[in-house]
């Protein structure tokens, strides 16, 4: 394959300006990858701040009520700042470090992706931006103020559809004209080359971990791994050690909206078709035109027109699954994980459980699945409020 | 027979960038008209995209404007039909891919070459991304252009080696937009390229004053405008022909100065 390709998918799709900046970054990050003293630094700041390895939990009393497989959740929802994010941020900001680079910059979603930039920035003493849709700045408000707590600046987004798409857009506008000193956090498996394979790499401890705890609990491979896919991070995580267990089952979980009928989703691999937009060749939401169609989800964190490169070859070659699943079904699993085991899940993650609701039942008592829970609910819990009738005080 | 290089034969060149369809296809043609009878040299074309990040908030602006009233890449090669009746100035069009990648690319260039397109300007395809649609523009005889940016350091020889048309060299970092000063040493970037090619260079980004138009002719080929027309479209979208006419007369003085 050629470089920073997957099948036709990925490349460097972007302004001239940034080129040298990217070819650096990649030559940077090959060499510190294989550096015994950067890894030994990122597994330390790993285990000891952001509280790996994550557990992997038996949800039991999920696996009795649905009555099939056995359910394992990868909790990755109790890493430091409440998501899988920190596990790319720390590994990006401490390549930033030491590549002189003294400011990071990042776009945010739901606000975990911003709030763990932050986080790794108050840590590792770097200047942070962060820029966010106005739309999500209204439904994660809370993450706004933590960023802020956190020495963050945020910058509200009002062009575009004022969600996560256009925070990458402006975000990158800022990365081409203050590119010296600072380095763009991407919060996916997105981009230009090297962030699909970067961010990827700095997820993969997910599968690296899951698989060991799922042979030492089992004895044996899960039938299937499923995750949440916006832009894909958690996701390619969950993946990446399992590719090449051909009888693992992987499943992208994609926000169907208000159904895929309605054209208000965000659901990429459904609906979505071949092209080229923020850096990479993948698949996009886009109109007859060629436009990048606005998109919609309930949760801020899937709400986003594209999909990870790599997950656009995965599903071409048929190694995983994308399957849509609506707010109301994410609605419902997130009611039904915070009183069945006790746990409120991001909305995000919410999407996961929703699906496996629908296939464990019909797998065997001897089959078991591992779901990863990406992020906690607590950002959430206002607006599902609000989905179902009731407003609540933040 | 590309017409770029006409664009650069009598003197400094003058190119002028205007959204098509902004704020209606009409519009354009009668502003680009007059852009060309004030003394432009060459009209770049945007087709409207949704989301342009090379762009700043004006051209941004523009694009929405255009694709508020359902502006098309038909209509914009419509467009280009249509000036190809009264002008034969170069035309070049900007655009992302995403758009040209949807159209089909050998699609797109048949057009191209049918109405009367000289050249390409994709801002988010960079040097290593052009095979992508390269040789089927060279088979259509439409030029790719080449961008150079004050980053490009070591890049510039490479890039310059394989530039045809003309080289639109970025003149500051950022998005499109005016600006008041422009500090990047644009000399040394200029005598690496006039070191490996003869191919004309064009300075954009920023842009917009006689006088900054005067400065960079001095050490390049031609100056590109877009901001500086499309904040001049934007204040008076449906009137701004004299407007847009004393602008760039203005320019073309400074330039000839």
């Amino acid at each position: 394959m050629k470089k920073g390709r997957f099948g036709d998918y990925g490349g460097q799709y972007i302004p001239e300006t940034l080129m040298n900046e990217l070819i650096d970054l990649e030559a940077a990050y090959n060499a510190f990858k294989q550096d015994d003293a950067f890894r030994s630094e990122l597994k330390t700041l790993l285990d000891e701040y952001a509280g790996r390895p994550s557990l992997l939990y038996l949800a039991e009393k999920m696996t009795r009520d649905l009555g099939g497989a056995k359910v394992y959740l990868k909790r990755e929802d109790l890493n430091h700042t409440g998501s899988h994010k920190i596990n790319n941020v720390l590994g990006q900001a401490l390549l930033a470090k030491k590549r002189g680079k003294t400011r990071v910059i990042a776009e945010t979603g739901a606000g975990q992706h911003g709030v763990a930039t932050a986080t790794a920035a108050a840590l590792l003493d770097l200047e942070c931006e962060v820029f966010m849709g106005r739309e999500d700045t209204e439904r994660q408000a809370l993450n706004v103020y933590r960023m802020e707590l956190l020495g963050a600046k945020v910058h509200t987004v009002t062009s575009g559809t004022q969600t996560l798409k256009d925070a990458v857009n402006e975000t990158m506008r800022e990365w081409v004209s203050r590119v010296h000193d600072t380095h763009y956090v991407l919060g996916s498996v997105m981009g230009p080359h090297p962030f699909p394979t970067m961010v990827r790499d700095f997820q993969a401890v997910i599968s690296a971990e899951a698989r060991g705890q799922i042979i030492e609990r089992e004895g044996k491979l899960p039938t299937a791994v499923l995750a949440c896919v916006g832009g894909g991070s958690n996701a390619m995580g969950m993946f990446y050690h399992f590719i090449d267990d051909p009888q693992v089952r992987l499943i992208g979980c994609e926000a169907a909206g208000r159904g895929i009928s309605t054209g208000e989703h965000a659901a990429t691999i459904s609906a979505g078709e071949i092209g080229v937009f923020h850096g990479m060749k993948s698949y996009f939401c886009q109109d007859e035109h060629g436009q990048i169609s606005p998109v919609y989800s309930i949760s801020a964190g899937l709400d986003y027109p594209g999909i990870g490169p790599e997950h656009a070859y995965l599903h071409d070659i048929g190694r995983a699954e994308y399957q849509p699943v609506t707010d109301e079904e994410a609605v419902d699993a997130f009611e039904y994980l915070s009183r069945t085991e006790g746990i409120i899940c991001a909305i995000e993650s919410a999407h996961a459980i929703a699906h496996a609701r629908k296939i464990v039942p019909t797998l065997d008592n001897d089959d078991c699945v591992i779901i990863c829970l990406s992020g906690r609910g607590d950002k959430d819990v206002a607006a599902i409020a609000r989905y179902r009738g009731r407003n609540i005080d933040e | 027979m590309s017409r770029i290089p006409s664009a650069f034969a009598k003197g400094k060149a003058l190119i002028g960038y205007v959204t098509g369809g902004d704020p209606r296809i009409k519009e354009s043609e009668e502003y680009i008209l007059s852009l060309i009878d004030a003394g432009a040299s060459l009209i770049e074309i945007g087709i409207p995209f949704s989301d342009p990040i090379a762009e700043g908030p004006v051209i941004q602006a523009s694009s929405l404007r255009a694709l508020s009233v359902g502006t098309t890449i038909e209509d914009v090669f419509s467009l280009v039909s249509s000036l190809r009746q009264r002008t034969d100035i170069p035309l070049v069009l900007l655009t992302y891919l995403n758009p040209v990648l949807h159209y089909g690319y050998e699609a797109f260039f048949a057009r191209c070459e049918q109405t009367g397109v000289d050249g390409i300007i994709v801002p988010d395809l960079p040097f290593d991304e052009k095979d992508e649609i390269d040789s089927i523009a060279k088979s259509h005889t439409v030029d790719v252009i080449s961008m150079i940016a004050p980053t490009s350091a070591q890049r510039v020889a490479m890039i310059a080696a394989q530039a045809t048309g003309f080289i639109y060299l970025v003149s500051s970092l950022g998005v499109t937009g005016v600006r008041s000063s422009i500090s990047t040493d644009i000399d040394a970037i200029i005598s690496v390229i006039r070191s490996i090619t003869t191919v004309p260079i064009a300075v954009g980004f920023g842009i917009h004053t006689p006088e900054q138009a005067h400065a960079i002719a001095q050490k390049a080929d031609g100056v590109i405008v877009g901001s500086g027309i499309v904040k001049r479209i934007a204040a008076n979208p449906d009137k701004a022909t004299q407007e847009l006419a004393g602008y760039f007369k203005e320019l073309r003085i400074a330039l000839d100065a």
